[in-house]
C-alpha cells in the first residue's frame, strides 16, 4: 500500500483512492499513541522540519509528536524573526535546510501557493500544513478520519460548514475531500465570507443557520478571526454570534446524532456556545488525537518513497 | 541606403492590400509598386530584401510598454527595451511614466529620449505623469512634458483615484490635445487582490481582484468624459463590463479610446492555476467570458487597439510565493502570433488586425506613423504569417524573461524590422 508521491499540498490533487490510503495508513498509527510507551521504529535516522512562517502551537505541536512517536529527528524553524527580515526568500531558506538532508519538510505560511513552491525547489517531500487561505490538508484528512470513525461512511453524509469560508483553508480543503468521498456539503455564512462559484463546486449556499442545518449529520465551525471586523466583513461579534453562533437551539435542528466538529482554536460565545462545545457530541478533542495518528500515518507513507 | 523589398504582400491599412514592391531611399519611403512588373530600378546600391511570402506593413506601434529605466534598469533598459520591441516588430513604442523618479518633468522625459536616440532602434515616445510623482494629489507641469516630447498622460501602474483630480488632468490636457490615459482600477475594491476574482480564486484561496473594481472607474472615467470632452483613452481593458461601458460610450459619441492587450485574449485565469507567477498581471486574467467580450470589442471597434503592457521583472522577484510576486509579463515579442491567432479565429481579418497595431495606435495618439504613405518615415516590418516558432524565454531580447508563453508554439514571425530606412532587427 503505497503513495506515489513526493508531497502533501492540497486536497484538490489527491484522488479518492489515495485518500483511503492516507485514512486507512492513520488507524495502527492511532493505536500506537495510546500505548504506554508511544513510538515506533517506522521513521529512525529520518529528518523532519517544521518550517512554519506562520504562528502556530497545535499544528506544529501534532506533526512534531507524530515526528517524534515515529522516531524520527525534529527540528523546529520559524524564520518569521530572524532570516526572512533578513531578505532571505522561501525557496533559499528551503533550499538551506534541504541542504541539511531534511527528509520530510512541513510548511506553514501565510501566502496561497507557498507549499507548491517550495515542492517544485526542492528534494524533500513537503506537506503543506496550511498556505494562506488555500489549503491545509491534514486538517481534512484528519477530519474525515474522526467522521469516518465515528458515522461509519463518508458517502452521502451531510455535512455543513460555518462560518468564515472565504478565509479558510480549513474550509477549502474539506469542501474538496468531502465531495470527493461522497458526502454533500453546504456552507453558511454571512455573504460578506462565502466566496463565489462554490455551487459549480457541488456547494450548497446558505447565508441563515436555520435553514441551513436541518437534518446535517456533522456540523464543522470554523474560527471567527477577529480581525475581519475592521475590514467590514462583519460588523460586531455581537452579531456575528447572535446570527452564526452555534447554541443549543441550533444544535436541535441538525439529525439527531450530528457530530460538533471545530479545527480548533475556539471562541467560546462566539462561533460555539459554551456548552455545545462541552457537549458529548463535539469531537472537538477526538479531532486533536486523530490528528497525530493522520500525521503519523501520512509521514510513514511518504518516508516510504525516500 | 536605398531599399527595395521586392515582392511581399503590402498591407497599408485602409489603403493597399496587394502584392508589390517597396522603395526606400534616405528613411522615407519613395515609391510603392504594386502588382509590378518587374520594371523595376534596381542600383548597385541598393539592399535588394526578397519579401515573398511575406507581409510588409507599417512598423507596429505600442501605446502602452514599461521600458525601465530611470530607475529599474536591473528589470530592463530602454536600449533592451527597444531591442526587444524591434525584435516583435515594433518600431514605436509608446513608454509609461512609473520608473523612478516618476516621469513628472522634462528632464526625465528628455532623459528617455537621449537613451532612445543612443539606442538608435525602435522610436520612444514618452507618456508623462498626469500627478508629481504620481501621487494622485498634483498636477504634473503637462505643458512642460508635452513640450518635453511626451505624447500622452497617465499614472499608470495605478488610478488616479480622486475624481476631482481626473477632471482637472482631463481639462487641463485639452489645451494640449493630448490624451489622458487611466489604469482603471478602484483600489479599494480590488484591495489585496492578486488574481481575478472568480471560480479559480475560490478554488485556490488567493484574494481577487473583482470586474467591478475595473468597471467602476471605466464608468466614472465615462462620466468625467461626457463632461469635460476631453479626449480618453483606457489602458488595458479587460472584462465584459468594460467593453459594454465603451461601445455605449462611443456610441453616444464621446472621445473615448479603448486597448487591450494580447494575454486578455489569449488566456484566462485557468492560468493562474498552478500559481504561476508568469500569469500574473494587472488587470489580471480574467474568465472565459471576459476573454469573449474582449474578442467581440476588437471585432465591433469597440477595442481600437492593441497594446502589450511589456512589463519586464527580474527572475528573483517573480520567482516568489504568489502574493508577493510583482504584477506583469513582457509582451513585445509574443504580440503579434497572439494578434494573428485573431485572425485564425475569424475575430479580424488580416488588415484588421495589422490596423490594430498600426494605424489606429497612430490615429488614437495623433502620431504620424503606423502608414506606409510615399514620404512617411520608412518604418516597416517585414513578417511570415505562417512560420511557426517556439517562443524559449531566454532567446527572448528583453531583459527579463517573465512570460506565461514559454513552450508555446506560435505562428508568424518577425523577419526584418526597418526603422527610419534602417533595419534594426534581422530574425
Amino acid at each position: 500500500m503505497n503513495l506515489k508521491r513526493k508531497d502533501i499540498l492540497s486536497m484538490a490533487s489527491l484522488a479518492p483512492e489515495e485518500i483511503a490510503i492516507i485514512l486507512e495508513a492513520a488507524e495502527p498509527f492511532k493505536e500506537v499513541s495510546g500505548r504506554e510507551i508511544k513510538k515506533v521504529p517506522a521513521l529512525r535516522g529520518k529528518t523532519v522540519v517544521n518550517l512554519f512562517f506562520e504562528p502556530s502551537t497545535r499544528t506544529r505541536t501534532s506533526f512534531e509528536l507524530a515526528a517524534k512517536r515515529l522516531s524520527a529527528d525534529v527540528i523546529n524553524f520559524s524564520p518569521s524573526d530572524s532570516s526572512v527580515v533578513k531578505g532571505e526568500s522561501l525557496i533559499d531558506t528551503a533550499r538551506n535546510i534541504e541542504s541539511m538532508q531534511a527528509d520530510i519538510i512541513v510548511l506553514r505560511h501565510k501566502a496561497a501557493g507557498a507549499a507548491e513552491v517550495l515542492a517544485k525547489s526542492i528534494h524533500s517531500s513537503v506537506i503543506n500544513a496550511g498556505d494562506g487561505w488555500h489549503e491545509h490538508p491534514t486538517q481534512a484528512l484528519l477530519d474525515l478520519f474522526t467522521i469516518k470513525e465515528k458515522k461509519g461512511e463518508l458517502k452521502g453524509l451531510h455535512v455543513a460548514i460555518v462560518g468564515d469560508v472565504a478565509h479558510s483553508r480549513v474550509a477549502r480543503s474539506n469542501i474538496f475531500a468531502l465531495t470527493k468521498m461522497g458526502a454533500k456539503v453546504r456552507v453558511v455564512g454571512p455573504a460578506t465570507m462565502i466566496p463565489p462559484y462554490l455551487d459549480r463546486l457541488g456547494v450548497e449556499v446558505y447565508y441563515q443557520m436555520d435553514d441551513a442545518l436541518s437534518g446535517v449529520d456533522v456540523v464543522m465551525m470554523l474560527r471567527l478571526q477577529l480581525e475581519r471586523q475592521s475590514r467590514s466583513l462583519f460588523p460586531s461579534i455581537r452579531e456575528y454570534a447572535r446570527l452564526y453562533g452555534l447554541t443549543q437551539e441550533r444544535v436541535q435542528m441538525a439529525a439527531k446524532d450530528a457530530l460538533i466538529m471545530h479545527p480548533g482554536p475556539i471562541n467560546r460565545g462566539v462561533e460555539i456556545a459554551h456548552e455545545v462545545a462541552d457537549s458529548a457530541s463535539a469531537v472537538i478533542l477526538n479531532q486533536v488525537t486523530n490528528g497525530v495518528a493522520v500525521r503519523m500515518g501520512l509521514m510513514y507513507l511518504l518516508s516510504e518513497l525516500h | 541606403m536605398k531599399i527595395l523589398i521586392r515582392g511581399a504582400q503590402v498591407i497599408d491599412p485602409g489603403r493597399t492590400n496587394q502584392i508589390g514592391d517597396i522603395y526606400i531611399e534616405h528613411g522615407k519611403i519613395t515609391l510603392i509598386e504594386l502588382k509590378p512588373q518587374g520594371k523595376a530600378e534596381v542600383s548597385t546600391d541598393m539592399q535588394i530584401i526578397d519579401g515573398k511570402g511575406l507581409i510588409a506593413c507599417p512598423g507596429f506601434i505600442d501605446l502602452h510598454a514599461h521600458l525601465r529605466e530611470p530607475g529599474f534598469e536591473y528589470k530592463e533598459t530602454i536600449a533592451t527595451g527597444v531591442t526587444s520591441a524591434v525584435a516583435g516588430g515594433f518600431t514605436s513604442v509608446c513608454c509609461m511614466p512609473n520608473t523612478k523618479p516618476v516621469n513628472d518633468s522634462r528632464s526625465v522625459t528628455e532623459f528617455m529620449l537621449r537613451q532612445a536616440a543612443a539606442a538608435n532602434k525602435a522610436r520612444v515616445f514618452p507618456i508623462g505623469a498626469i500627478t508629481k510623482r504620481s501621487q494622485g494629489e498634483e498636477l504634473s507641469e503637462i505643458g512642460e512634458l508635452f513640450e518635453a516630447g511626451c505624447v500622452a498622460i497617465s499614472d499608470d501602474g495605478i488610478p488616479v483615484m480622486n475624481s476631482l483630480v481626473m477632471r482637472r488632468a482631463m481639462e487641463y490636457a485639452k489645451t494640449f490635445k493630448i490624451p489622458v490615459i487611466d489604469h482603471c482600477e478602484d483600489l479599494h475594491l480590488s484591495e489585496g487582490g492578486s488574481m481575478n476574482e472568480g471560480q479559480v480564486s475560490t478554488e485556490l484561496g488567493l484574494p481577487g481582484i473583482p470586474n467591478a473594481a475595473e468597471e467602476v472607474m471605466v464608468a466614472r472615467n465615462i462620466m468625467l468624459v461626457e463632461l469635460t470632452k476631453a479626449q480618453f483613452h483606457l489602458a488595458h481593458v479587460s472584462t465584459a463590463g468594460s467593453v459594454r461601458l465603451v461601445r455605449d460610450a462611443k456610441a453616444r459619441g464621446l472621445p473615448v479610446t479603448a486597448e487591450a492587450c494580447p494575454h486578455h485574449f489569449s488566456l484566462t485565469d485557468d492560468a493562474v492555476r498552478s500559481f504561476d507567477t508568469y500569469a500574473k498581471m494587472n488587470p489580471p486574467l480574467r474568465s472565459d467570458m471576459d476573454s469573449h467580450a474582449i474578442k467581440e470589442g476588437l471585432r465591433d471597434g469597440t477595442i481600437d487597439v492593441i497594446a502589450t503592457d511589456h512589463a519586464p521583472h527580474a527572475p528573483h522577484e517573480k520567482e516568489l510565493q504568489f502574493d508577493s510576486a510583482p504584477f506583469g509579463i513582457i509582451g513585445f515579442e509574443t504580440a503579434l502570433p497572439l494578434t494573428l491567432n485573431l485572425v485564425d479565429e475569424g475575430v479580424l481579418t488580416m488588415e484588421g488586425a495589422i490596423a490594430k497595431l498600426t494605424s489606429e495606435p497612430a490615429r488614437v495618439f495623433g502620431l504620424s506613423h503606423g502608414t506606409l504613405q510615399i514620404g512617411a518615415d520608412a518604418d516597416l516590418v517585414l513578417f511570415d504569417p505562417s512560420q511557426t516558432w517556439v517562443v524559449d524565454p531566454a532567446k527572448l531580447h528583453s531583459k527579463s524573461r517573465n512570460t506565461p508563453f514559454g513552450g508555446w508554439t506560435m505562428k508568424g514571425k518577425v523577419m526584418k524590422t526597418i526603422v527610419g530606412g534602417r533595419v534594426v532587427y534581422d530574425a
